[in-house]
């Protein structure tokens, strides 16, 4: 059974800096099909002014996480564990005060900017409520010109005259920007932005990740940027988390990870990123697998089925995070086997088809591979 | 805005023409004055039905008649009955007794219809989420007439008993001779007494339909990533509820109201039926059945127009409300 | 799951050869596809409690209506004034009897014979309508979709219900089961032909369309092995859901004097007993709650049907 009330591991103490402390964040949901364990057990601690960077693959519990401490997961959620804003414990707030927090303690940016505005209100409307909601006493005039002032500070051309356009009138990049704007309004101290530039085109990623970082800059704020694109934290984050199975598996300051990664999981993502700094072609080293089923992860470490480090020992029990070196943790038992070797070509094999995946093998005829599907017209 | 109101009023009226032909076509291969006449005993000499045949203009061309007709219902000179008492002033006069019944039903109906729906949407799963379901499943299976036959049998009695005065009526719009006898206020609350039980017949289907309807829009609003959006802004749960969900939640609303008009049209005649009152159901299946062909065709023309209306009240209304309709 | 000791690399599986002949994949990977859907599809619908409680009560109505008259001691049509109005339990009557002394668990089960077979026949000619127009209108386009939706536009602007008593007045003679059956078919199939033209407006732009039209797959092969089968969802929700409404539609008729007139249905014994409803309530309550029952039922596997095709509102959102 894998640990799940242990301690906290004593990667940050909350120092009196820390602006935003999670400790051992857990967050289960009662499903059809059991009760899905989707984040296991989650620290860490955000100092001001810090970019925090959170990877993962898909189901590996960062959105959750966030949703979590920002209190907006559905009501079936249970969610353990501690998250201290300021010292506040924000777990037990009620939707009142917790609304106090919201927008001007703690902002939030999401994914997809085409469905996060409301599509009857215009654009101004949607930043002017964010502002007179958290202070009673500014006008209407002036929330108007704040507004604009905030369109103006992302970028959006000509913000005089589309403060009163409508959402539908700007394209998907122009409107995270609106969402920006509206993370920016209050000046927060700390802005979560969960994937902010997954929905967009590439070119459009660089122009949103620019804008995040002004709106860092006016305002100050801690940044936990939330994403799955190893390339976006490179460029934007002083720490990182990387996150499997719904907990940490490393953990340190981003130039440390990247050249030293110490838990197989994050030297496999590293190495299914395409590079153009090497010289020579090399084949991509996919990770083989999927991810497991988080209703009733089987005992150990949960990344065991795919680790090409993998032993017996590893299904035992679950790794905890370890100090690998100064403010670096990695959460596996053998993770000095990685130290001093930063290529995945290494461990990983270059593969492009899993024949041990069913459903690739049920595709192929007269294969024997096993598969889960049953095809009964196979000749 | 403006070219859209111009172009939807536009294509309303051309509807309306379209399907007046469409109405006229069908009632002049459905009903032949002759009829009755052809069931006499003994028949007629054939003279009288070449004279009838006159009279009625039956041998002019199809289309003859349906300019005469046309032209007519555009001056609101809906002809004669077979009988010749002139039609319009009778369909005027039966259309305000009708109107009642249906404005009433529709708001009730609409009223009922968000506050269970949006109810039964935050309440998901809870007791009153299954309570209210339950009910509008079996409201949605229930036949109009049987449920108002209930309420007028059993309802109307048992409530008047409980009350100790005869406050629900159960025949007619009103009671008989009223207008003579009874001061406006008198009036006024005797026709809100005979009222109420054919309104609750009447709106039921509708309700539990639209309500079902807003529980799924209202889900899904709630779900959005907007609600989320207001949520992580600070605003309140309730705020954000009213101002957010509810507001793009009714939008649906209105297209799905103007489609079930038909529907309460329908229903209407046989609530009148059910509980006699002298509207235009009661005209509309006294004249089908006696091959009255204008009155019917002023019903029908006048049930089309009020359809259509509202389907055009419907999309403006659309537009007004969510501004990606507006804008395109 | 074997944990033996692997050394460093990963190895794949046994060698298999990798060559794929492509046209029949696309073939098989459909059918294997359609068919775990399709067990999937079951499986939820199997698993709702409503819907299979809707399904048993609505089976069982149909075993007794249609193989009660064989162990029953009355017929439908059997007068007899000796028993004339009498209370249920009275004289072997279960439910009772109407003013000229005929059975009313007799009529009933032979009322619901007559309205599910009005049902099947209606629905059917429904179908076929709706499936025609929506066909041509949803693959053709562009005018024959416009003038045949104007057309589904105008015929709505005439409220259903009395639509049906005008065309019904027309047939004086065809005022059977039947008979009605075929009248509310041929108007019942307006919304399918909507629904089903626009499901395939957005079908039309999938690439498999596409495949198969470069594949040289003629219009009509296109029409029914790719298009109807992804709309059978729609299309059975549908019918369920129309099958109650036919049936309430042939009580709202006979009970204004259009309906069924010279057999008996379900809707003519629930209109004859609304004016008995204080004299013999049996008469009244007895044909009313089943046809509740029947509608409840219908509409409950129906919307069991939906949601098995489509869960997608009634998971735990994460």
């Amino acid at each position: 059974m894998s640990t799940m009330t242990k301690p906290a591991p004593e990667m940050d103490k909350p120092s009196s800096g820390a602006i935003l402390e999670v400790e051992n964040l857990e967050v289960q949901f009662p499903t059809e099909d059991g009760l899905v364990r989707a984040v296991r057990g989650v620290s860490y601690a955000l100092r001001p002014g810090e970019v925090l960077g959170i990877v993962g693959e898909s189901g590996s519990g960062k959105s959750v996480t966030s949703l979590a401490i920002m209190g907006l997961l559905p009501a079936s959620a249970r969610v353990t564990g501690s998250v201290k804003f300021r010292g506040r414990e924000l777990l037990k707030l009620g939707d009142k005060e917790f609304s106090h927090i919201r927008g001007k303690g703690i902002a939030m940016i999401f994914q997809d900017p085409m469905t996060s505005l409301d599509p009857v209100y215009k654009v101004g409307y949607q930043i002017v409520e964010t502002v007179r909601q958290h202070d009673k006493n500014v006008s209407a005039k002036a929330a108007k010109s704040r507004a604009v002032d905030l369109l103006e500070l992302v970028g959006i051309p000509n913000a005089k005259e589309r403060v009163t356009s409508y959402p539908h009138e700007f394209s998907g990049g122009m409107r995270q920007r609106v969402v920006i704007a509206i993370a920016m309004a209050n000046q927060p101290d700390v802005i979560i932005a969960d994937e902010p530039t997954t929905a967009l085109d590439v070119t459009v990623q660089a122009q949103i990740l620019e804008v995040l970082d002004i709106a860092m800059q006016e305002t100050g704020a801690a940044t936990v940027l939330i994403t799955h694109d190893l390339g976006v934290v490179a460029g934007v984050a002083d720490r990182m988390l990387v996150m499997y199975a719904g907990r940490a598996v490393e953990f340190g300051a981003v130039d440390e990870v990247y050249y030293e990664p110490r838990m197989p999981y994050t030297l496999g993502l590293l190495g299914s990123l395409p590079r153009l700094d090497q010289a020579e072609k090399q084949k991509l080293t996919p990770i083989k697998g999927s991810p497991p089923s988080m209703v009733n992860p089987p005992p150990g470490c949960p990344f065991g089925p795919r680790c090409p480090l993998h032993i017996p020992r590893c299904d035992e029990a679950e790794p905890p995070l370890t100090e690998v070196s100064a403010g670096h943790w990695a959460a596996c038992i053998r993770n000095e086997k990685l130290e001093g070797h930063a290529d995945a070509t290494e461990f990983f094999e270059a593969d492009a088809t899993d024949l041990t995946d069913p459903v690739v093998a049920d595709a192929l005829p007269g294969s024997d591979a096993g598969g889960v599907v049953t095809a009964g017209d196979r000749p | 805005m403006f070219f859209y109101t111009i172009r939807r009023l536009l294509s309303s009226i051309l509807v309306l023409i379209v399907s007046s032909l469409i109405v006229f076509g069908l009632c002049v291969a459905s009903f032949n004055p002759l009829e009755p006449f052809f069931l006499r005993q003994p028949q007629p000499p054939p003279e009288v039905f070449a004279a009838l045949r006159e009279q009625y203009r039956l041998d002019d061309p199809f289309f003859v008649r349906y300019w005469d007709w046309l032209t007519g219902v555009l001056t609101l000179d809906f002809g004669e009955s077979n009988a010749g008492t002139p039609v319009g002033p009778v369909l005027i006069e039966r259309l305000g007794v009708t109107a009642r019944m249906v404005v009433a039903a529709m708001v009730l109906a609409i009223l009922l219809a968000i506050v269970v729906g949006v109810l039964t949407a935050v309440r998901q799963y809870k007791p009153e989420d299954y309570f209210f379901t339950f009910l509008t499943y079996v409201l949605i299976a229930l036949p109009t007439f049987w449920f108002a036959a209930l309420l007028k049998e059993f309802v109307a009695i048992q409530f008047n008993e409980l009350v100790g005065q005869r406050i629900l009526f159960t025949l007619g719009e009103q009671s008989p001779a009223i207008e003579i006898t009874g001061s406006s206020s008198e009036i006024f609350w005797d026709r809100a007494g005979h009222l109420v039980l054919p309104t609750i017949s009447l709106a039921m289907l509708s309700f539990a339909a639209w309500s079902r309807f807003q529980r799924a829009s209202m889900l899904d609003v709630l779900g959005s990533d907007y609600m989320r959006l207001a949520r992580a802004k600070g605003l309140p749960w309730r705020h954000a509820l009213v101002r957010h969900g509810l507001r793009n939640a009714l939008i649906p609303l209105t297209t799905v109201v103007a489609l079930g008009v038909g529907l309460i049209m329908g229903g209407a005649v046989i609530t009148e039926t059910v509980f006699v009152w002298h509207g235009m159901g009661e005209y509309l299946i006294a004249s089908i059945n006696a091959d009255d062909l204008n009155p019917v065709l002023g019903w029908l023309m006048i049930a089309a127009f009020f359809v259509i209306a509202f389907n055009l009240i419907a999309d403006l209304l659309y537009a007004v409300l969510d501004p990606r309709i507006r804008l395109s | 799951m074997t944990t033996t000791e692997r050394p460093e690399t990963l190895k794949t599986g046994p060698a298999t050869s990798v060559e794929q002949p492509q046209a029949a994949e696309i073939e098989r990977e459909f059918t294997v596809k359609a068919r775990s859907q399709r067990e999937q599809i079951m499986r939820r619908f199997l698993r709702n409690k409503q819907a299979m409680g809707g399904l048993l009560v609505f089976a069982v109505v149909l075993l007794v209506a249609w193989a009660g008259p064989l162990f029953y001691g009355f017929e439908f049509a059997q007068v007899k004034p000796a028993d004339a109005s009498v209370g249920p339990g009275t004289n072997g009557h279960i439910l009772g009897t109407d003013g000229l002394g005929r059975d009313l668990m007799a009529n009933i089960m032979r009322g619901v014979q007559r309205s599910t077979l009005t049902i099947v026949v209606a629905v059917a000619i429904s179908l076929f309508l709706g499936l025609l127009v929506g066909l041509l209108a949803g693959y053709y386009g562009k005018w024959i979709d416009n003038v045949l939706m104007r057309l589904v536009d105008l015929i709505l602007t005439i409220p259903l219900l009395v639509l049906l008593i005008v065309v019904a007045s027309n047939f004086p003679d065809a005022r059977t089961a039947i008979g009605i059956a075929v009248i509310i078919g041929l108007f019942g199939w307006l919304d399918l032909a909507r629904i089903l033209r626009s499901q395939i407006l957005g079908l039309r732009e999938r690439e498999f369309i596409e495949a198969a039209h470069a594949l040289g797959a003629s219009d009509r092969r296109i029409m029914f092995k790719h298009l109807i089968p992804n709309m059978l969802g729609s299309i059975i929700v549908w019918a369920t859901l129309t099958a109650a409404t036919v049936i309430l539609l042939e009580a709202s008729l006979t009970y204004l004097g259009f309906g069924v007139a010279s057999d008996t249905s379900l809707g003519r014994l629930v209109a004859d007993g609304v004016n008995a409803a204080q004299t013999r309530p049996w008469l009244f309550y007895f044909p009313g709650l089943m046809l509740l029952v029947i509608a409840l039922c219908i509409n409950v596997i129906g919307d069991g049907i939906r949601d098995a095709f489509d869960p997608s509102n009634k998971r735990v959102r994460a």
